[in-house]
Formats: C-alpha cells, structure tokens, sequence
C-alpha cells in the first residue's frame, strides 16, 4: 500500500484556492512502502520500526527525526556486525535520501527504534510514526504490527 | 636512592617480561600447548558450564552431546538481531522438515537478570517448538561464552536502561560435540540449510 503525502500540497491549495500551482516541498515527493514492526511483550522491550523509502524527486531529503505517540523516543539506529560476529547498535543519525534512490529500513540494518513504549505493540494493530525532514515536512506513516516471528512486511 | 629503586624496578620488570613471553610460548607453540584453536569454539565436550532451559531443567554440555546442536546466543530485550536470528532459525527448521527433531537447537541468553527461566520461555514460545532457551548464573553464561569463543557487553544506554552488544553467530556442533562450523548473522539465507545438513551428515559418519 502506497501512501504519498499530500497534506502539505492539499493545505496549500486550501490557502492559494488553486489559483497558483503549490510549489512542492522536497519531502512530497517521498513515498513510503512495507511499513512493519513486530510486536512487543508489554512496555519494558524496546521496538523496532521497518520501511522503504524512496525519494521520487529531483533533490536529495534527510530524514532528520522521528516522532511517536506510543513511544517516549523514537530514533534511527544501525546495526552492525564486526569482524569477529559481534552486533552493536549505533544511532545512525541524519538520513540522506538522494534522488530516484529508494532507502531500505530492514532487520540487520537500519531500523526506528522505540523506546519507552507507552504500551504494548499488539499483532494486528497499527500505530502511526512520524517522519521529519530537514525541510521542514511532516510524513506521519502508518505501521502494521505483525507477529514477534515475522521475518518481513509479508512473511 | 630514588634511582636505584627505578633501577630496580626495572629489572624486574624485565624479568617479568621474560617470564611472560616463556609461559606464552610454553603455552602457544611449547610442549604446553594445546592443538592451536584461534577463535573457533572448544569442542562441547571440553566446555562445563550449568544452566536452566526454559522448562526449568538443568542443563549443560552433556545434555547437546549425541545430537548434532545449533546454538545462538543473545537476549530477549534485543528488539533486531534477535527476533531476526529467532525467525531465521525457525524458517530453517521448517525447511530441514523431520530432519530438525534431530538436532538440539539453543538460543543462550547473555542477560540473565533480566531473562529468567518464565521470561525464557514466555519467549521462545514465539518461535519454532524445536527452540529451547537457556539462563542461567552470570557465572555460568560467562564459562558457556568463553566455551564458544563468544563475547558479550552490558552497554548502558540514556534512558537508563541497558542494551548488550554480542556475537550474532549461529553455533554449529556434531553430535559428537565437535564444532563443525558458524552461520554468520548477514551471509545469505540460502547457505544457511546446507551448513546445517552438513552438522547432520557429520552425525551419520561420527555412528558409522
């Protein structure tokens, strides 16, 4: 399922009553697909978020910040194997999305880490992120929570 | 009387040093050492270590010895590597089909305070039936990772809470306990099944 955001360019036709063409704000032409987390036992365990961005336009977006309901923090973090196996996990910090390239959030890589759940993620129930840009937009997504299990958005 | 104490200092300090590098010889290449390992895992029935499954059973290296055995370790507050490897195990015991009741398959936690036996099992109930889930001791988990060549590190986090940094890797083992080979956590799913059919082959050659 697709979700594009138009908030921005709708409120600006509101303003405008469509008499000039809205200039589109970078972070619009940003689509996002195969939004997922797993669920969670109670508050205590942190969660983590997955998507695919894809940036449609013609300029680079970072992702700058994450906002959640559900949780008291929500960040991008890394995951890492070194040389000898060992999985750390780091803050992956400001996110560039360059032109007509899609960005993968996904187990063993990026992904939103919840943390200080409000409550639980339930199999089957959706809860709603918020994505930041440095330009100023807003993307609030939808998240599907599958079973603690799932491998991927589908599996 | 000041440079005469650094003098002697010295001195020994050099002695110790050359004790050092005698002891470790005698230990790596000398009479005294052991077959050369590097940062493969001992072989199951060299290791000693005694913890819980999730069923409340006591547990240790015998208990794997006679079946070939999977062994991750990790634990359950991690919110990627885990469930990931979890469900990547469980995939791969659906694939192997009847060949999984073979094997031991052990998901080790290295943070006991938190992972007691309920919260183990509450767990891996989650996944495939075939998971068992191991706790125990602070002591003991210590003895099974350096059994495995496995590291482990509390890292405290912000909030106040604590994450723990630790080898991904899944543990292959023969049924005879010797270790046969790893699963590293980002190598491609496809390989995994054939590595694991190999610690089962290795299994019919070890009875034959």
């Amino acid at each position: 399922m697709k979700e594009k955001i138009l908030t921005g360019a709708l409120a600006a036709l509101l303003t405008f009553g469509g008499l000039s063409t809205p200039v589109a704000a970078d972070s619009q032409e940003i689509l996002v697909d195969d939004v997922w987390a797993r669920a969670t036992i109670g508050v205590s365990r942190p969660a983590a978020v997955y998507f695919t961005l894809r940036n449609t336009g013609g300029d680079a977006v970072k992702l700058i910040g994450f906002e959640t309901t559900i949780a008291k923090r929500a960040e991008a973090h890394r995951l890492k194997i070194d040389a000898n196996g060992i999985s750390t996990m780091e803050p992956a910090g400001e996110i560039l999305l360059r032109p007509g390239n899609d960005l993968v959030f996904e187990p063993g890589g990026l992904h939103i880490m919840l943390m200080g759940l409000q409550e639980p993620l339930v199999e089957g129930d959706s809860i709603q992120l918020d994505l930041l840009f440095d330009d100023g937009g807003r993307m609030p997504v939808n998240v599907r929570v599958r079973g603690i299990a799932a491998r991927g958005p589908r599996n | 009387m000041r440079r005469r104490a650094i003098l002697g200092y010295g001195v020994a300090g050099v002695g110790a040093v050359a004790l050092m590098l005698f002891v470790g010889w005698w230990q790596v290449d000398g009479a005294g050492g052991p077959e050369p390992v590097g940062q493969r895992p001992v072989a199951l029935t060299e290791m000693d270590f005694r913890l819980t499954d999730h069923e409340g059973n006591a547990v240790g290296p015998e208990t794997l010895i006679g079946r070939p055995t999977m062994a991750f370790f990790g634990f359950t507050y991690c919110p990627d590597v885990c469930p990931t490897t979890l469900s990547d195990i469980s995939g791969w015991l659906d694939d192997l089909g009847d060949e999984a009741d073979e094997m031991n398959v052990v998901f080790i936690t290295v943070d006991p305070e938190r992972d007691t036996v309920e919260t183990m099992a509450e767990y891996v109930g989650y996944f495939h039936p075939g998971i068992r889930g191991w706790t125990g001791p602070e002591e003991q988990i210590a003895r099974v990772a350096d059994g495995f060549r496995a590291t482990y590190v509390r890292v405290p986090m912000e909030s106040g809470d604590y994450t723990m940094n630790h080898t991904a890797s899944v543990f292959l083992f023969a049924a005879s306990g010797r270790f046969v080979t790893m699963i590293d956590y980002h190598e491609p799913r496809e390989f995994a099944v054939p590595k694991i059919r190999r610690a089962l082959a290795e299994e019919m050659e070890g009875a034959t």
